[in-house]
């Protein structure tokens, strides 16, 4: 049954309905491919009996002649930044230990509903916060990716979805959720040869899933193609009142309205991503990228984004400001971590856990965080960070009125070596360079693949949308997806 | 504007997070390195611009006025709150003596 697991959202949903074969079956063959993965720890905790529990229900439905929601029959990985109702939820960090929620995340829950299972809970970067998923308490987690020289270096996935990455990647999942702050769900997404989409902010709930940064943070599915994609985020998306900022819209049939004919759009080409020193393979496979929009019947334009150099460090103020309030919840008293020396009082309770609960890169953001807005140097931060931010937001509506997408790469280069970027942490934020604009406007944006580079690994395009335009950017992504013919798949090592 | 090792000291005490001697030896230059970089923010003319307060403006919603409009964040539910408290007692979390 091994080929089953080279079956996508769509395939295996279609064939479970279809009877060509049972959920159980699906679910049996990618149990199997999680189990036998251990070396990509892709997986923080897996769940086999949750996935057949939700097959074999899957299965009954059909026997009995009721209808199967979209994701019906499809076993997923769950990214554990998302609340599971008794499974342990960690974020990958050491201070959410034994943490077992008692209630669902909204997405997740709205994801059984359509008849997925749960394959387990997703490696990541603690928190949220990381490019190349080095930040885990549970240790990295290794790309299934090799480069072609032999060396057999250890790659990043990408972060911080990055076991979410690996396992659609290598078969060990046929999907997996994501969550993008700045970058998470895109940039994993295009180092391991896959599709993953951002929504608008907004569309997918925030409820139950451990807050990074409460403005930028949203769901998104990662798939291996464009329709898997617009199948899964039309079951994770709508209204939520347990959100504040939950859109109260309907949620268009994305999937059914896929259409790669982009004849009367207009691709807009920002001037200022093509950057001094850029990868020549990276603005390569944009020009491909160009061309194969423009034979999608696009007309392309040349537009401008002024402020995008002023983008990443004005998300570093923001992100930061917003995570160190959002993190000070944990204080070893509700749940998680405590660390109680002898004879300490709540104060250096709270010190001693917070010291001991979070990684580096977590500590670092919640004092950069701290530092921002501490009375002094807050409108110097974090006032001016928003001023920016609204001028970056200006820059895409003024673009925007004269085209109806933007294609950019999704990241500066291919996926880069563990170890290499983790001592400096301004060379892993370059990272998001192209992903981190669209997060500070609330834009949907997706990674598609486009190919591969000199070494053997994939490198991946992105498209940025109009605000509710989801539908805009997934048909921009079908057409590259159509012209790029990406089958490349990692070769099997594990 | 470069910071002090006392400054990201009394930093990481308002953030509740205690760093040793070692760590703090860490900290400094890092700290250092990301505030020089975002402050090239300072760089650009924002007079006359609005901070960003949504991203994408929407109104706020009022819940319906009645208990437990949502029993999945109404209350009734003590068990469920304390189910993961690392020291929970008689009903209610547990710290440190705070009085005397």
């Amino acid at each position: 049954m091994s080929e089953l697991t080279q079956l996508g959202v769509k395939a295996i949903h279609d064939g479970v309905a279809g009877g060509e074969f049972t959920a159980r079956e699906v679910a049996e063959a990618f149990n199997a491919n999680v189990a036998a993965a251990g070396q990509l720890n892709a997986f923080i905790v897996a769940t086999p009996e949750k996935a057949l529990e939700a097959a074999d229900r899957v299965d009954a439905d059909r026997a009995a002649g009721k209808p199967l929601g979209s994701l019906a029959g499809v076993p997923i990985g769950m990214k554990d930044l998302f609340a599971t109702r008794g499974v342990q939820t960690t974020a990958a960090s050491h201070i959410l230990d034994s943490f077992v929620p008692e209630y669902e995340s909204t997405v997740s829950q709205k994801l059984w509903d359509a008849g997925a299972g749960m394959l387990g809970k997703l490696n990541m970067d603690q928190f949220a916060m990381g490019s190349s998923n080095e930040t885990s308490y549970y240790g990295n987690v290794i790309s299934p990716w090799r480069r072609k020289d032999g060396g057999n270096a250890p790659l990043a996935p990408g972060g911080s979805s990055g076991g979410s990455s690996t396992a659609v990647s290598a078969r060990l999942c046929p999907a997996a959720t994501g969550t993008d702050t700045g970058g998470s769900i895109r940039q994993p997404a295009a180092f391991t040869g896959i599709c993953g989409i951002k929504p608008t902010y907004g569309r997918c709930s925030r409820w139950g899933i451990v807050a990074f940064a409460s403005s930028l943070d949203q769901a998104g599915p990662m798939a291996r193609d464009v329709t898997d994609c617009a199948i899964m985020l039309g079951a994770m998306a709508g209204f939520d009142p347990k959100d504040s900022t939950s859109l109260d819209m309907p949620v268009p049939d994305w999937a059914g309205s896929l259409n790669a004919d982009l004849k009367g759009k207009r691709v807009g080409i920002p001037r200022e991503y093509r950057m001094d020193g850029m990868d020549a393979e990276i603005a390569a496979s944009w020009d491909q990228g160009v061309a194969w929009l423009r034979d999608a019947g696009a007309e392309v334009v040349d537009i401008s984004l002024s402020h995008t150099k002023y983008a990443l460090p004005a998300y570093y103020i923001v992100a930061p400001a917003e995570a160190s309030s959002n993190l000070a919840r944990y204080d070893g008293v509700r749940y998680g971590l405590r660390e109680l020396p002898e004879r300490a009082n709540l104060q250096e309770m709270y010190a001693a856990t917070r010291a001991a609960g979070f990684g580096d890169e977590v500590k670092r953001r919640i004092m950069i965080g701290t530092y921002v807005l501490s009375a002094g140097f807050y409108d110097a931060y974090y006032t001016q960070a928003m001023k920016v931010r609204t001028l970056i937001q200006r820059d895409f509506e003024q673009a925007f009125a004269g085209c109806d997408v933007i294609l950019a790469p999704t990241a500066p280069s291919a996926a880069f070596a563990l170890g290499e970027k983790s001592d400096d942490p301004i060379a892993m934020y370059l990272n998001d360079v192209f992903a981190v604009p669209a997060s500070l406007a609330g834009l949907p944006a997706m990674s598609v693949p486009a190919g591969l580079n000199a070494e053997g690994l994939p490198l991946g395009l992105q498209i940025i949308g109009k605000p509710f335009d989801e539908q805009g950017v997934l048909n921009a992504g079908l057409a590259i997806e159509q012209r790029a013919g990406f089958e490349a798949q990692p070769e099997k090592w594990w | 504007m470069s910071v002090d090792r006392a400054t990201v000291a009394k930093i990481a005490s308002l953030a509740r997070i205690e760093m040793d001697e070692p760590a703090l030896d860490r900290m400094v230059p890092e700290f250092n390195n990301i505030l020089a970089w975002v402050e090239q923010l300072g760089e650009v003319d924002t007079s006359g611009v609005e901070p960003m307060t949504a991203v994408i403006p929407q109104a706020l919603r009022l819940r319906d006025d009645v208990i437990d409009a949502d029993p999945l964040t109404g209350g009734g539910i003590r068990d469920k709150v304390l189910a993961n408290a690392p020291a929970a007692e008689h009903g209610f979390f547990a710290v440190p003596k705070v009085i005397e």
